[in-house]
């Protein structure tokens, strides 16, 4: 298994809701708790899992709003797992999830260096360092109802932009987006291999001009959308 | 980068510990200067308490330093791990080496030997550390390997000439010898900072996937800095950079130099000593100060 996400940049829209998710179940789950320092007060600073990145992607007037959600990709050569002195950083041979072991790590940061997503950072609580789970205290829970035996991040997205699933599986879901929408890899002359892919936004979709009543209604329709 | 103080000192002291260590023991086979016992004692000890000073301040800068005893267990991958047993293992060796000085063993030879070959190997596994890393091109060069055992070699001779000449020997080869070293360091270093100028391979482009327009941040998701601005959004004025670099050049080879060509005795080389120790670690904080991590693509910068 080769488990990963597939994430839809066309659809995402940066609302956040998957790093919080993320932080409200990791925080009290198996590498938890996810410290925050001075949560209410000027800087606020604290470990979190999923970071959300906005970008302009091309120059008006043809450019383009996209928000990039980053976790770990679960690299299939994950480079934080050589560096780690102690084994605490380790990738799990049966699905590919790269985990931490918060009782083996001494925080010497080095995994983090070796990551070039930022998906690593350091519990300034524990002294350890965090990083996505893909939700491992969760996808096998089967006191779960089947369907909710998804990352958080997965379950809460309201634009159903996050797909979770098993690449190795050809048929999966993420496999076919992978396929039918050209998933990128990010950062891929690295090396690394990541797993999780992310689908570009797509062309909007030319509609035939109308000559009905209802078709000009509809192409007006569009056009305020559209803005 | 940012540039964590515990670690400068621990690579540019280790660094000179060893390779004050890599003189003495090279001494031993070569028999280039004939020192008294209690020199070479004298010279050992001191090789010892600066690596276990830079040892120690290592562990300063680990987060949760309960669990660093764990760092031995990964010897196979990790270039932090093979550091951790080395050093560890270079401390029975160089007592062994210690009591043949001092009981004139036979098989003093071969520890001096185990000592030279385990102070290089240690300083190149130690520079390995951050050559080995993909994401931040500034370091993933031999340059930077080849330097760190250049630096070693270079503060740890300079401490050997200063005992050398406190004790009364002979030291106008050593000095010349010197002299040639510290040039071919300058060389490499400079060497370095002309390649560091080209770009390298990856961009915000590659970061984001948008291969073929240009891409910009409007917001990295956060109102304040996050553990990743801190460790790798380290930011120094370019003027800044290249002022330090002068600085860096002027006490760590420029003016040493100078001693040694001109009028190389006992005080001036202790002079010589302080100005490229301070010179070193003006060199590895740029070393880190400079590094650009790719990380930095994700927060809005075109390239590293």
């Amino acid at each position: 298994m080769k488990l990963g996400l597939a994430i839809d940049l066309d659809t995402c829209v940066g609302c956040h809701a998957c790093a919080t998710a993320c932080k409200q179940w990791n925080t009290s789950g198996s590498i938890g708790p996810l410290t925050d320092e001075n949560p209410y007060g000027k800087d606020p600073d604290g470990a979190w899992l999923n970071r959300i990145r906005t970008f302009e992607v091309d120059a008006s007037p043809h450019s383009k709003t996209v928000n990039m959600p980053l976790s770990c990709m679960h690299c299939e050569d994950a480079a934080c797992v050589t560096v780690c002195p102690t084994g605490a950083s380790y990738k799990r041979s049966e699905d590919g999830i790269v985990l931490i072991d918060q009782d083996r790590c001494m925080g010497c940061n080095l995994c983090s260096w070796a990551c070039p997503y930022g998906a690593r950072e350091l519990d300034p609580g524990s002294g350890t360092m965090k990083k996505c789970t893909l939700c491992v205290d969760r996808i096998y829970d089967e006191q779960l109802p089947e369907d909710e035996r998804k990352p958080a991040c997965v379950i809460t997205c309201p634009t159903q932009s996050r797909v979770f699933g098993d690449f190795d599986d050809p048929d999966s879901e993420v496999s076919k987006l992978n396929r039918e929408r050209g998933g990128k890899q990010l950062m891929p002359e690295l090396g690394y291999n990541p797993v999780n892919t992310y689908l570009p936004p797509r062309n909007p979709i030319q509609r035939p001009q109308g000559g009905s009543m209802l078709g000009k209604v509809k192409q007006i329709v569009n056009r305020i959308i559209k803005r | 980068m940012h540039p964590a103080f515990s670690v400068l000192i621990f690579t540019v002291t280790a660094g000179a510990g060893y390779g004050l260590l890599g003189w003495l023991s090279a001494n031993q086979l070569l028999e280039l200067w004939s020192i008294s016992v209690a020199g070479q004692l004298t010279a050992g000890v001191l090789a010892v308490v600066l690596i276990s000073i830079g040892l120690s301040a290592s562990t300063w800068h680990l987060a949760n330093p309960k669990n660093a005893w764990r760092s031995f267990s990964r010897f196979r991958t990790s270039w932090l791990s093979r550091e951790a047993v080395f050093a560890i293992a270079l401390y029975p060796i160089a007592a062994l080496y210690a009591a043949a000085i001092y009981f004139e063993w036979a098989s003093m030879s071969l520890w001096a030997a185990l000592c030279l070959i385990l102070s290089l190997v240690i300083v190149f596994v130690t520079s390995m550390i951050y050559a080995s890393l993909k994401t931040i091109r500034q370091w993933h060069t031999p340059l930077v390997p080849l330097l760190f055992v250049l630096f070693a070699a270079m503060s740890g001779g300079l401490i050997w000439a200063l005992l050398l000449s406190w004790s009364g020997v002979e030291t106008s080869g050593l000095v010349n010898a010197l002299s040639l070293l510290i040039v071919l360091t300058a060389a490499v270093k400079l060497g370095y900072f002309v390649w560091f100028r080209v770009p390298g391979n990856s961009s915000i482009q590659s970061a984001t996937g948008f291969t073929q327009h240009k891409v910009s941040i409007l917001d990295q998701g956060h109102s304040a800095p996050s553990f990743l601005n801190k460790e790798f959004m380290y930011d120094v004025e370019q003027a800044k950079l290249i002022r330090l670099r002068w600085v860096m050049f002027a006490a760590t080879f420029a003016a040493p130099l100078l001693i040694l060509c001109c009028l190389p005795n006992a005080f001036t080389l202790l002079l010589a000593l302080l100005l490229m120790m301070a010179g070193l670690l003006t060199e590895r904080w740029l070393f880190f100060a400079e590094a650009r991590h790719v990380v930095r693509l994700l927060h809005g910068q075109q390239s590293v």
